[in-house]
């Protein structure tokens, strides 16, 4: 088959830049713009997830912790130390990867099922103490963040602003920046998975010893790339406190942690578009589903299910595949 | 003093027979089918609200304890048949969001056709309460205590005596030497299902006149049953019942004596602990790797 430069990573960074700039253009409202801004930095956390559980092969069923955190961590140091929430979203983006690095020294020994359990239990531990803590997270009334600031510049969604003669609302600001951070988001996996850490992640993928006995330092790999999926993770949490202006612990709870290895699954495992695509489809479907009232549930359960039973490696690696067989 | 202690072992001891017997589900399916089970809490959830229904539909207590079951190792069966046996060569992962899908709709369907609502069901005899030592005992304590350990013990007499159950466990060691030998490798397999709903749901049904039930009381009782399980080394029943139990214990204790806030964290602080040391867990074999 002819490889056309789409069908290439970065012909697909380039795709996925011009459908993001293009989006306005198919938008007409706030409600609209909110859920893209969601789709963005929902997708920024899946991409980080997936170079863990796509490339390297290791699940994490506790990952919203580390989005948690990220997220409580700018609450707090904004609210209680007053730094700006720049500085915040840095200093909680590096004490998450600090914290990340502590916790998967002795997590990442771990194999299959257990450490599933592991990452599993850590998410449960973060989402109970956020929820007693109450001094200083509020408990599960939840706690509220100022607007982003970028160099002296508040960026609020209730705002406007004046740029070369062109008024954006803040909505539409807080797109333009989620869809940038995740371009970003994008560009560093990319490039991950292309150096010398990809191609040993894959190796462990395929099988830890084999990879162990062709030289690969298998538990540092492992432990880098669980530290960069936290960060990832952590700070698309702090700007969606800040977009968002209040958090509840559910931005930690286990659902959440669900809801993030569903969307790598369902978008597809080690395929970087696959999953904001993943991403997209949870934002939207309880979108779609409202009709459905009481039903909800059992129509997203039943969806859940149909995708991953008759798709089993995703939804984008499947039908490219399909479209391959056609072509040929 | 002592009378505080014998009051938090008795719950303690009671709250593990009910975690030892959802770990019992969990390693009941991971061993036959390599799954672990995500909506093994669901079946804990019909059980109790099944009864819950049945008994509200005016049907007398034990008929609609039996409806229940039924209905549960039904759905236990079902999962299997239109849900993990389609997906049987998929991944790790996928097999778990599978179940994770099947709890949703499960759990889904709870809500839509039983509601919201906390349910209770009366105990099963009339005393409500015991003293010994100066520590209340409930009654249901004994019928809970005693319900698991005659589970317990028809589950070893069914896997160590009966066919069906040895048939279980050769598909459970190597599914294509069972099948070579005549076993029908996909029935048996929807019978485990069957069986682990039909403990799970028991273990519901028996725990509903103490801690109320409603559609969504699957989610907690199932993780901390994974938990049990994962404590023991997945796929051993000694360690599922062991696991169980120092649960409910550990539980116990920590509400009583340290704080009631954090008793729900104290599962996954023990099972981290642990996983630490033992990275198979108490009874777990020490697995090779094939390349």
């Amino acid at each position: 088959m002819k490889k056309t430069i789409l069908m290439s990573p970065y012909g697909g960074l380039l795709l996925l830049t011009l459908i993001l700039a293009l989006m306005p253009l198919a938008v007409s409202n706030d409600f609209h713009y909110d859920l893209l801004t969601k789709i963005c930095l929902t997708a920024t956390v899946a991409v980080g997830l997936n170079l863990l559980v796509g490339y390297a092969g290791q699940v994490s069923l506790g990952h919203a912790a580390f989005y948690g955190a990220g997220a409580y961590a700018s609450a707090i140091l904004t609210g209680q130390y007053t730094l700006s929430p720049m500085l915040a979203l840095l200093s909680a983006a590096a004490g998450v990867g600090v914290l990340a690095w502590l916790v998967g020294r002795p997590i990442l020994h771990l194999k299959g099922h257990y450490l599933s359990m592991a990452t599993l239990g850590l998410g449960v531990i973060a989402a109970i103490v956020l929820n007693n803590e109450e001094q200083l997270t509020g408990g599960p009334d939840g706690i509220g963040l100022p607007p982003l600031s970028l160099f002296g510049h508040e960026l609020s969604v209730f705002g406007e602003y004046q740029f070369a003669g062109l008024t954006f609302t803040g909505v539409e600001l807080w797109y333009l920046l989620a869809a940038a951070v995740l371009v970003v988001a994008v560009l560093l996996a990319l490039n991950i998975i292309d150096s010398p850490l990809g191609r040993a992640l894959r190796a462990l993928h395929g099988s830890e010893i084999a990879a162990q006995v062709a030289g690969v330092d298998t538990a540092k790999y492992k432990l880098r790339v669980f530290v960069i999926s936290a960060v990832y993770a952590s700070i698309a949490g702090s700007l969606y406190g800040h977009y968002s202006g209040f958090i509840t612990p559910t931005v930690a709870s286990f659902e959440h942690s669900i809801e993030l290895i569903t969307i790598v699954v369902l978008g597809g495992m080690a395929s970087t578009f696959g999953v904001i695509i993943g991403a997209a489809i949870l934002v939207l479907i309880p979108q779609f589903l409202t009709d459905f009232q009481e039903l909800e549930m059992v129509v997203f359960g039943a969806i859940l299910m149909a995708v991953m039973i008759f798709l089993p490696r995703g939804l984008l690696p499947s039908v490219l595949q399909r479209l391959q067989r056609g072509a040929q | 003093m002592f009378s505080e202690f014998f009051q938090f072992t008795f719950s303690g001891i009671t709250l593990g027979a009910i975690y030892a017997l959802v770990a019992l589900g969990f390693t009941l399916i991971y061993n036959a089918s390599h799954v672990i089970n995500f909506a093994q809490g669901e079946f804990l959830m019909i059980g109790g609200m099944g009864t819950v229904v049945l008994v509200g539909a005016g049907l007398p207590l034990p008929a609609a304890m039996v409806g229940a079951l039924v209905l549960a190792t039904v759905a236990g069966i079902l999962l299997h048949r239109l849900a993990i046996a389609p997906a049987r060569d998929a991944d790790v992962v996928t097999l778990i969001i599978i179940t994770i899908g099947a709890s949703i709709f499960l759990r889904g369907l709870a809500q839509f056709f039983w509601g919201k609502e906390y349910h209770a069901l009366p105990r099963f005899s009339a005393t409500e309460s015991l003293s010994i030592g100066g520590a209340t005992l409930l009654t249901q304590s004994l019928w809970i205590l005693s319900i698991a350990v005659v589970l317990v013990v028809a589950l070893a007499v069914f896997f160590s005596r009966s066919k069906l159950g040895k048939a279980i466990l050769a598909t459970s060691m190597n599914k294509d030497a069972a099948r070579l030998a005549g076993i029908k490798t996909q029935v048996i397999l929807g019978v485990a299902f069957g069986i682990s709903a039909l403990l799970g749901a028991a273990a519901g049904l028996i725990v509903t006149p103490i801690t109320f039930t409603a559609y969504d009381v699957g989610i907690m009782l199932g993780l901390k049953g994974f938990v049990a399980a994962a404590i023991g080394g997945l796929g051993s029943s000694t360690g599922a019942v062991v696991g169980g139990l120092l649960l409910g214990l550990s539980e116990a204790y920590t509400a009583g004596y340290i704080s009631s806030d954090y008793k729900d964290a104290v599962p996954f602080v023990i099972i981290l602990a642990i996983l630490f040391f033992l990275p198979n867990g108490l009874f777990g074999s020490r697995a090779a790797e094939r390349v």
